[in-house]
């Protein structure tokens, strides 16, 4: 469409509050200030994962016997899941910015049927780890896991600590992904109902997009390290 | 305008087939035994991953300097971060005292 006429989504003119120069200056406010978010939420994770490393370090007999224990083809499955997840919320920003309702209703809403997916598959994940008694804490009875067969060289208790890592991290990255769905709910009916995101205010979708993204980023992590090696 | 930085859909749609075919590398990576070399293979496709998603999906490749200075940062802290633990205990490996006398209570 042509930048003159209205667009049929979003505002008839581009949008920025009063305290703003112009929307360029408004825009670049937007993307610092979730950037400044997101640096924080990547320092929140680092710490898992420094912890992680270290132990990994201490321990590396109980963090494979603890990788053994997992489906690593459920954890590829809910990588792909997050992947499509990403490439269809980088096509709702598209397509708001291009103002196209429907696709931007049908991407949007694909995004957060992935998003679902990815919890649907982690929740049949920790059901199995309850069932073997692999939770720390609440239910720990590994009567499952051949201990003779791995040669450890620590006391075979140590599994708690691999299984307490693995439920802090996928445990917060899950929280995440909750909290996404929950924000991506408001969005979508704000989009269906009031058309309120187009060409002239999108900024609410694509931040909403960073912040999925880097959801994404730190399952990009967390799959090889807790699955696979 | 920086407004207008009207990145093609094909894009993106590249960008998600090169992210699937690195997830299948690392699965398959890890299906065989490089000694001491899987971890830095997976974490390498793993940076990888991340650089497509940052660049492409979150349009850092199309942003101000600024922006860029910005999420370079994030990264930048991590960085300090893990160095400066690891420097510690990859360094001291009794700091943790022996592996066959410390058992989770």
């Amino acid at each position: 469409m042509s930048s003159n006429s209205v667009p049929e989504i979003g505002p008839s003119t581009p949008y920025f509050a009063g305290h703003f120069e112009d929307v360029d200056q408004k825009i670049e406010s937007d993307i610092l200030g979730m950037w400044l978010f997101l640096a924080q939420e990547i320092m929140f994770f680092g710490g898992l994962f420094t912890a992680y490393s270290v132990y990994r370090h201490a321990y590396p007999d109980i963090f494979q016997l603890g990788a053994d224990q997992l489906n690593y083809l459920m954890g590829a499955g809910n990588t792909m899941f997050l992947l499509i997840s990403s490439l269809t919320m980088a096509m709702t920003v598209y397509y708001t910015q291009h103002g196209q309702f429907r696709k931007q209703l049908l991407c949007f809403l694909a995004t957060m049927i992935f998003g679902s997916l990815f919890l649907v598959v982690k929740y049949f994940e920790y059901k199995e780890k309850w069932d073997h008694g692999l939770v720390p804490g609440l239910n720990w009875d590994p009567h499952t896991v051949d201990f003779a067969a791995a040669n450890l060289t620590s006391p075979p208790e140590n599994l708690k600590l691999y299984f307490i890592l693995y439920f802090t991290m996928t445990g917060l990255h899950a929280l995440h992904m909750v909290i996404g769905i929950g924000i991506g709910i408001a969005i979508f009916i704000n989009m269906l109902l009031w058309k309120k995101y187009g060409p002239n205010r999108y900024m609410a979708v694509e931040m909403f997009g960073f912040y999925w993204h880097f959801v994404d980023i730190v399952w990009v992590f967390l799959f090889p390290l807790i699955y696979l090696i | 305008m920086s407004v207008a930085h009207h990145v093609p859909a094909k894009n993106y749609v590249i960008n998600f087939f090169v992210l699937m075919i690195l997830m299948i590398a690392t699965v398959v990576a890890a299906r065989f035994d490089f000694g001491g070399a899987n971890l830095p293979i997976a974490l390498a496709i793993a940076i990888t991953k991340t650089a497509c998603i940052v660049l492409f999906f979150m349009n850092v490749r199309y942003g101000s300097p600024l922006v860029r200075v910005f999420a370079a940062g994030g990264f930048f802290w991590l960085c300090i971060m893990l160095a400066f633990t690891l420097s510690d205990y990859l360094l001291f490996t009794n700091v943790m005292g022996s592996p066959t006398t410390v058992a989770i209570p």
